[in-house]
């Protein structure tokens, strides 16, 4: 199950990829980034366990929080860049 | 016992590996960024603790499962307030709904 656990995850970057290289707005492509974090985190916690390394753990604990930094840095930068010009 | 949590286990570890799948055919087909959005955004916040979760009922009562949970509860935490601010960029930027003329339409023939 922890295989196919692993599987699911893999295939599920692999969809979450392709929506970030064909993203048509900078926000699809933030979303999709965002998405392939929390995914990493899962594959490595789950990839962990499944070799018996419990240090591995924190690694997906620091990634979590990494991730969600990020992508409000993200947004902060592009907060300027993406305002709609007043029509 | 051992055969019970055995079993939960699987069972969390399926649901969530199939919201996973889920939320990335859901961002790959959608054809609107709120969309697109609304099924990363739930399929991730119900799959990411179901997975942790799975693996807490294998770990057992350890340091390591509270780790996990600690995970859970952060990604709970953090994955709803992202997507808002996500959100709010978006509709900053100018992106339209789609359908959302339909709705207006509908709401304005109703009496």
């Amino acid at each position: 199950m922890l295989l196919a656990a692993l599987l699911a995850i893999f295939v599920s970057m692999m969809l979450i990829l392709v929506r970030a290289f064909a993203g048509p707005s900078v926000c699809d492509r933030v979303l999709a980034v965002n998405m392939f974090g929390t995914k990493t985190v899962l594959i490595i916690a789950v990839g962990g366990h499944a070799l018996g390394w419990t240090s591995y753990v924190d690694v997906a604990l620091l990634y979590a929080m990494l991730n969600f930094v990020g992508t409000i840095a993200v947004l902060r930068f592009f907060e300027s860049t993406l305002q709609e010009p007043p029509a | 016992m051992s055969l019970l949590l055995d079993i939960l286990s699987g069972l969390c570890l399926a649901a969530g590996s199939l919201l996973c799948i889920t939320g990335g055919i859901g961002l790959l087909r959608l054809p609107d960024f709120f969309c697109r959005l609304h099924a990363a955004s739930i399929n991730e916040t119900l799959g990411t603790p179901l997975i942790l979760l799975g693996l807490v009922l294998q770990t057992g009562f350890e340091l390591t499962s509270a780790k996990l949970i600690l995970i859970a509860l952060f990604i709970l935490a953090t994955n709803p307030t992202a997507t808002h601010a996500m959100s709010r960029a978006a509709l900053h930027a100018g992106e339209k709904p789609v359908g959302d003329g339909h709705a207006q339409e509908e709401s304005s023939s109703k009496p």
